[in-house]
C-alpha cells in the first residue's frame, strides 16, 4: 500500500467511527498527539495521588481511611493500565517518567494546589474527579482504541469516587461550624481550578481543532466545562454550599448556567510553574523514583541469574 | 481479670498490630520504587485496615461503650497493645519487606492457630484474615529472596534489615496475664506452640535469600504491655490529628 492509500483507509476508519488500533497505519502527528494526551493523563493519575495521599495517615475515621487509600490506589492502577495502553504507541513507560521528569511530559495543573484540610479530599473527589469523568465520558468515543477501551473502565470507578467526594462534602455540611467553613473554604479553592482544568476556552485553544478532526476529542472545552457546571452548581445548592462567582446566574432561555470571567492569568501562571505544589510534585516524583532504583536494579539481576539457572539446567 | 476482659486486651491487641502496620505501608503511598509496589504496599495496608476494623468491631462489642473509631483513635500510648515491629519506621524498601515478611509469617501460624479457639468469633475473624496474610507472606518473602539474591547493594540492605528488626522479634512471642486466662479457657493458646513453626519459616526464607540470623544478646519486649518505642507517639499524633 502507498502512503496515499493508507492515508485514505485511516481518513476512511476515523470517518465511520471505527476505532484505531495500535497495528494499524496512522499519520505521526496522530500517533504523537495521542501519545502526548495519553502520557498527559497518565502521569496526571500519578501525580494526583500526591494531594490525596497527602491525607491518609490523618484520614478522621477508620472508614475514611479505608475510602481514600482505596481511592489513590485506583488512581495509581489507572495510571499503571494507561502507561500500558500508550505504551502500544511505541514509547516505554521508563522514558514516559524520564519526560515527566524533565518537564518535556506534563500532569494536570489541578494537582500543583495544596489540599490544606480534610474537606479537600472531599472537594477533589466531588470537583476535580467530577471535571476529570465529564471529560472521560466523552473521551469513551475517542478514536484511538486503548485509550477509549481504558476510559471506559475508569469512568465506572471515577463515578464513585465522586459521589463519595460529595458525601465528605455534605457530611461537613451537617456538622460544626467549624467544619462547615472547611468545607466552603475548599469549595472556595478548588471551584475555579477545576473549571480550569478542561482547559483554555476553545478560541485560545492550538490543539482542539485537529484533535476534533481525528476524533481524538469528541467535545470542545467551553461545551464540557459547561456540562460539568450545569450539573455541579445545583449539587452545591443542595448540601449549602456557596459557588465563589458572583457573576453566576441561570440562564432560563438558554437553560445554562452563566458564570463570571475565569482567571486565566492564575492557570497559565501555574502553568509556568508558579503553583504553590509544582516544584513539590516533580521533586517528589524524582526523589522517590531515584530512590527505588536500587531496587529495580536488584530485580533485573535477580531475573537475569534465574534466567540464567535455568538455561544451565535445561542445557 | 474476667475472661470477657482478657479477650477484650486480646483483641485490642490483634487490632492495633493491624492498625499500626496499616499506618506505616500507607506512609509508602507515591513513594513505591516501582508504581507497581506502591500499589501492592497500600493494598496490603487496606487488607490490615480491614482486620482492624473487624477486630475494633469486636472489641467494642465485648467493652460495650466504645465504638470502632473510638477504639482506634482516642487512645494513648500505653493503651495501645501492638507489637514493637510493626511500629517500627519503614526505612527503605528491604527494611519494609524484612518487617512484612517477619510479621506476615508470625499472623499466619497465630491465626492458624486460633482456628482452633473456642471463641466463634475469633475462628471467623482469623479464618478472613488468614486467606489474606497466606498472600502477604507470598509477597513480602518473594520479595525478601528477590533483594537478597538480587544485587551487592540490595543483599546488603536486606541483611542490614534483618539485623535492625531481628532484635524486635522476640517481642511477638511474649505472653502476659490476658494469654494465661484465655489459655485456660480453651481461647487462646500459647505461642510457644508456633515460635518453632515461625522459626523454620524465617530461616528458611532467609537462608533461600542469601542472608543471615544476626547473633544479637539483647532482647526487647513490651508491645503487649504497653511499652513503646518512640515511634509509636509519633504515629498517634499523625494518625490523631483530627
Amino acid at each position: 500500500m502507498t502512503e496515499e492509500e493508507k492515508l485514505k483507509r485511516f481518513n476512511a476508519l476515523i470517518e465511520q467511527d471505527e476505532k484505531i488500533e495500535p497495528k494499524d497505519w496512522m499519520p505521526d502527528a496522530y500517533r504523537k498527539t495521542v501519545l502526548r494526551q495519553m502520557t498527559q493523563h497518565a502521569h496526571s493519575e500519578v501525580i494526583g495521588m500526591q494531594p490525596e495521599g497527602n491525607w491518609v495517615l490523618r484520614a478522621p475515621t477508620l472508614r475514611a481511611k479505608k475510602i481514600l487509600l482505596a481511592k489513590i490506589q485506583d488512581e495509581g492502577g489507572h495510571g499503571l493500565y494507561l502507561y500500558s495502553a500508550a505504551e502500544t504507541l511505541g514509547m516505554d513507560r521508563s522514558e514516559m517518567i524520564q519526560q515527566l521528569h524533565e518537564g518535556k511530559a506534563k500532569y494536570s495543573q489541578i494537582f500543583n494546589y495544596p489540599t490544606l484540610n480534610w474537606a479537600d479530599i472531599g472537594a477533589i473527589g466531588w470537583l476535580v474527579d467530577g471535571a476529570a469523568i465529564v471529560n472521560q465520558v466523552s473521551l469513551q468515543r475517542t478514536s484511538y482504541g486503548p485509550y477509549s477501551r481504558a476510559m471506559v473502565r475508569i469512568c465506572k470507578e471515577e463515578s464513585f469516587h465522586q459521589r463519595q467526594g460529595y458525601e465528605i462534602m455534605a457530611t461537613m455540611m451537617n456538622g460544626t461550624e467549624a467544619q462547615k467553613e472547611m468545607a466552603q473554604d475548599a469549595m472556595n479553592r478548588w471551584w475555579w481550578p477545576s473549571l480550569m482544568m478542561f482547559g483554555p476556552s476553545d478560541k485560545d485553544s492550538w490543539h482542539t481543532q485537529e484533535s476534533m478532526q481525528w476524533k481524538i476529542k469528541r467535545a470542545s472545552n467551553d461545551d464540557l466545562r459547561q456540562k460539568f457546571i450545569d450539573k455541579t452548581v445545583d449539587q452545591a445548592y443542595v448540601i449549602g454550599l456557596t459557588v465563589p462567582d458572583k457573576d453566576l446566574k441561570f440562564n432560563e432561555t438558554s437553560k445554562h448556567w452563566e458564570i463570571g470571567a475565569i482567571n486565566w492569568d492564575e492557570f497559565w501562571n501555574v502553568v509556568k510553574g508558579n503553583g504553590l505544589c509544582n516544584h513539590k510534585r516533580i521533586a517528589h516524583h524524582i526523589k522517590y523514583h531515584n530512590e527505588g532504583q536500587w531496587v529495580r536494579q536488584a530485580v533485573l539481576a535477580y531475573s537475569e541469574k534465574i534466567n540464567a539457572m535455568q538455561s544451565a539446567t535445561s542445557l | 481479670m474476667t475472661t470477657k476482659e482478657a479477650l477484650y486486651n486480646y483483641v485490642l491487641r490483634l487490632a492495633d498490630d493491624n492498625l499500626i502496620l496499616a499506618q506505616r505501608l500507607a506512609e509508602w503511598c507515591s513513594c513505591g520504587p516501582i508504581l507497581e509496589e506502591d500499589l501492592a504496599m497500600t493494598n496490603i495496608s487496606l487488607d490490615l485496615l480491614g482486620q482492624a476494623e473487624d477486630f475494633y468491631e469486636y472489641a467494642s462489642e465485648l467493652n460495650g461503650e466504645k465504638n470502632v473509631d473510638e477504639l482506634a483513635f482516642l487512645r494513648s500510648e500505653r493503651e495501645y497493645f501492638n507489637h514493637l515491629l510493626v511500629e517500627q519506621p519503614n526505612g527503605d524498601f528491604a527494611c519494609s519487606m524484612v518487617r512484612q515478611m517477619l510479621y506476615a509469617t508470625y499472623a499466619k501460624h497465630l491465626y492458624e492457630a486460633l482456628l482452633k479457639s473456642r471463641d466463634e468469633k475469633l475462628v471467623a475473624l482469623a479464618t478472613k484474615g488468614l486467606k489474606e496474610v497466606k498472600y502477604h507472606f507470598r509477597h513480602s518473602s518473594e520479595w525478601v529472596i528477590r533483594l537478597g539474591k538480587g544485587t551487592a547493594e540490595s543483599n546488603l540492605r536486606a541483611q542490614n534489615a534483618v539485623n535492625e528488626l531481628w532484635r524486635y522479634t522476640d517481642d511477638l512471642f511474649e505472653m502476659n496475664a490476658t494469654d494465661k486466662v484465655l489459655i485456660t479457657q480453651s481461647i487462646g493458646f500459647s505461642l510457644k506452640d508456633i515460635y518453632p513453626l515461625w522459626k523454620a519459616e524465617i530461616l528458611h526464607v532467609i537462608d533461600a535469600a542469601d542472608l543471615a540470623i544476626p547473633e544479637l544478646g539483647n532482647v526487647i519486649t513490651g508491645g503487649i504491655n504497653g511499652m513503646h518505642t518512640e515511634y509509636l507517639g509519633h504515629i498517634l499524633a499523625e494518625m490523631q490529628f483530627l
